[in-house]
């Protein structure tokens, strides 16, 4: 027979028992937040295809045509997509996990589940997104007969999905549970990613910069190490691993700051929300 | 045998500023980081020290007016918000049914609906396999499964949502006035549904304002008045103390329900003065109705019962036509009697406030009792006895002299 105990949250801890529980609402709140967001498109779940090919075309036309852009010396639209993908992940997780917990405030005031399970699955809905854009990403890399080392492949690509997840989930997390106390982030967070796009080396190489400052910055991002750790995959540059060890060290420590904030104050979100 | 839940010094605070301004904005925050608290920020206890033990297969009805606390009760309960201090002990798993249907999307079809819906209440997948077929026949919604849930009428909807949470296996079961909404028929259905779910066994712990669906659901119940734990013994003794405990005033200030329309001040004007109210004299009901979100168009009643429970006076207000109180917020109501017709005697008021498309029923509830009094008028020969009559009318009296 279980027993338990409702009282006030006195010591902190993760929760990890009853997530794995509650795990079926990982699929089902992802599975919805997909249905949903293509439902009444006529083009569907394509769209999760053409937004980074227009994105590419877009930035290929601007960037390399008209302002003549180092791309580390393979085709701009291969380089332009290998960041736009973990780029995606992480501006498309970020959004749907900071306002993840203001759009399902009406679930959260009317029956309990763990909370750290609404902006997880937002995450994973910019997931699914991100594998129907590898569809693009590998026609374009046929398209463009683009040698690709498998070893590098199998290595690079997951580890730089999986930096990009962390960092998006700790940042996520952070702002969700600020956002259900301070609205003022809805009106932020655009603004925030728009310029965390020109921040981040998506459309442009990391070598563009000498400033010393700025490269140490590069270093301690960890969407910057991801980018440079995907394309690597194809430029056959070496990759800068101190960099890849601080941006790792950074997106753990956002990930402990996210977490711990949400963990805190979760308990409070159906009397602010 | 163990009790299934002990509730043991239970309180919950609440800060009335935060209450009303449900969010802080971080303008407030950045000019003034380092202020205190605000000294007018009053604390507002929902929840005092509530102490009560439920035994398995138990049947509990909580009743008590608005903001007597009945809903932080069952969220505290069901672990949606915790108290602030005191502890609860449950030994079996809780569901809670705050509300029908919560999870349901409209771009999603019944079929998924009915999946995500039961995940969130707590169902395995292979639980909602299992149960899939009696879900839908118990919904008769099963020629639209496929269908979005938008193009359902709100009460498939309903019917839908109930049909899920009807087939929730949990030990214990928090039901919070799901039966306010839906049509007679479907409140039939949910009723006959509940009762066999107490006599299955199961701990039901249920809270509604309806008398009735209380006393024939429940044997035992809590009487919950203003935070405080009045009453916990058999259910016919609690009505009882809850109908006696009616305020002596004449102005009826309710804390408003949260997300759904309720009225938050009922007014009587009385001939008189206080609650006594002078036959054949005028009388005013002012009414203040709180609407979180626009309304399809509101429906506004009100009943006078006499004190044997009995409607006397029906009066209503629709939305036809005319957009009456529809928007957002608060808006007053009144209505007068010029020269109310009532008998002598002890008569209270019901209120029911719903949504004229939608049929959706908001709120019912009683209040205001009041005393009709017989003032200036002329007393039969043996003076004004109780209960000779509820209503009074004038007739022409005619007599004919010869006798046939």
């Amino acid at each position: 027979m279980i027993e338990y105990e409702i009282a006030p949250q006195k010591k902190f801890s993760l929760g990890l028992k009853e997530l794995w529980h509650y795990r079926e609402l990982f699929y089902f709140f992802t599975w919805r937040d997909v249905k949903v967001k293509y439902k009444q498109a006529a083009l569907g779940i394509l769209w999760a295809i053409l937004q980074p090919l227009i994105m590419m075309i877009m930035f290929t036309l601007i960037f390399s045509n008209a302002l003549n852009v180092n791309s580390d010396g393979i085709p701009y639209p291969v380089f332009a997509l290998s960041g736009l993908l973990i780029w995606n992940i992480f501006s498309n997780g970020l959004l749907n996990s900071a306002n993840s917990m203001v759009t399902n405030a009406n679930i959260i005031k009317k029956i309990y589940f763990p909370r750290l399970i609404i902006p997880m699955s937002a995450i994973l809905t910019a997931l699914v997104d991100f594998v129907f854009a590898l569809i693009i990403y590998v026609l374009v890399l046929i398209y463009y007969h683009q040698d690709v080392s498998i070893l590098k492949l199998i290595v690079y690509l997951p580890l730089s999905i999986l930096i990009t997840i962390i960092t998006t989930f700790g940042l996520g997390t952070f702002l969700a549970a600020l956002n259900v106390k301070f609205r003022d982030f809805q009106y932020v967070l655009p603004f925030m990613i728009q310029f965390l796009l020109f921040a981040n080396p998506v459309l442009y190489s990391t070598k563009a910069f000498n400033n010393p400052w700025i490269n140490a910055v590069m270093k301690a991002n960890p969407i910057a190490s991801a980018i440079q750790l995907c394309r690597s995959i194809f430029t056959g540059q070496i990759v800068d691993w101190q960099a890849v060890a601080t941006g790792s060290i950074v997106a753990i420590l956002l990930l402990i700051m996210g977490v711990y904030t949400f963990r805190k104050t979760e308990s409070y979100f159906a009397d602010l929300a | 045998m163990k009790p299934i839940l002990e509730v043991q010094h239970i309180s919950k605070q609440f800060k009335i500023g935060a209450k009303q301004e449900s969010y802080l904005s971080l303008r407030d925050f950045i000019a003034n980081p380092f202020k205190k608290k605000e000294k007018d920020d009053k604390l507002f206890l929902a929840l005092d020290d509530i102490n009560f033990n439920v035994f398995p297969g138990e049947s509990i009805g909580i009743i008590g007016r608005n903001g007597a606390g009945k809903s932080t009760l069952l969220k505290i309960l069901s672990k949606i918000t915790p108290p602030t201090s005191g502890k609860i002990i449950c030994r079996g798993r809780i569901a809670s049914l705050l509300e029908v249907g919560t999870g349901f999307h409209p771009e999603l079809t019944g079929r998924e609906n009915i999946y995500m819906n039961g995940s969130i209440l707590g169902m395995r997948k292979f639980e909602i396999d299992r149960h899939f077929d009696s879900i839908v026949d118990f919904s008769g919604v099963e020629k639209f499964l496929d269908t979005p849930l938008k193009r359902y009428s709100s009460g498939m909807q309903l019917r839908l949502a109930f049909a899920v949470a009807a087939f929730l296996e949990p030990e214990i079961m928090i039901i919070d006035e799901v039966l306010a909404v839906g049509d007679a028929e479907f409140q039939k259905k949910c009723l006959g549904k509940m009762d066999e779910v107490s006599k299955s066994g199961r701990t039901v712990l249920f809270v509604s304002h309806d008398m009735s669906a209380i006393s024939t659901l429940t044997k035992k119940s809590i009487f919950l008045d203003k935070g405080k734990l009045k009453e916990f013994t058999s259910t016919p003794l609690v009505i009882q103390a809850y109908s006696q405990n009616f305020h002596q005033t004449n102005v009826h200030n309710l804390l408003p329900a949260t997300d759904i329309p309720s009225v938050t001040k009922v007014e009587l004007i009385t001939s008189e003065g206080g609650i006594l109210q002078g036959n054949e004299k005028p009388l005013v009901i002012n009414f203040e109705v709180h609407l979180p979100f626009d309304l399809m168009g509101m429906a506004f009643s009100l009943q006078i019962f006499n004190y044997l429970n009995q409607p006397v006076i029906y009066n209503w207000i629709f939305d036809e036509g005319n957009s009456l109180k529809r928007k957002k917020g608060t808006h007053k109501l009144s209505i007068k009697y010029d020269k109310i017709k009532l008998y002598q005697g002890n008569y209270f008021i019901r209120v029911h406030l719903a949504e004229t498309v939608t049929k959706r029923k908001y709120q019912q509830f009683d209040c205001c009792p009041f005393e009709v009094v017989m003032i200036d008028k002329i007393a039969p020969l043996w003076g004004w006895q109780n209960n000779v009559c509820q209503y009074t009318e004038h007739g022409k009296w005619s007599s004919i002299n010869k006798v046939i």
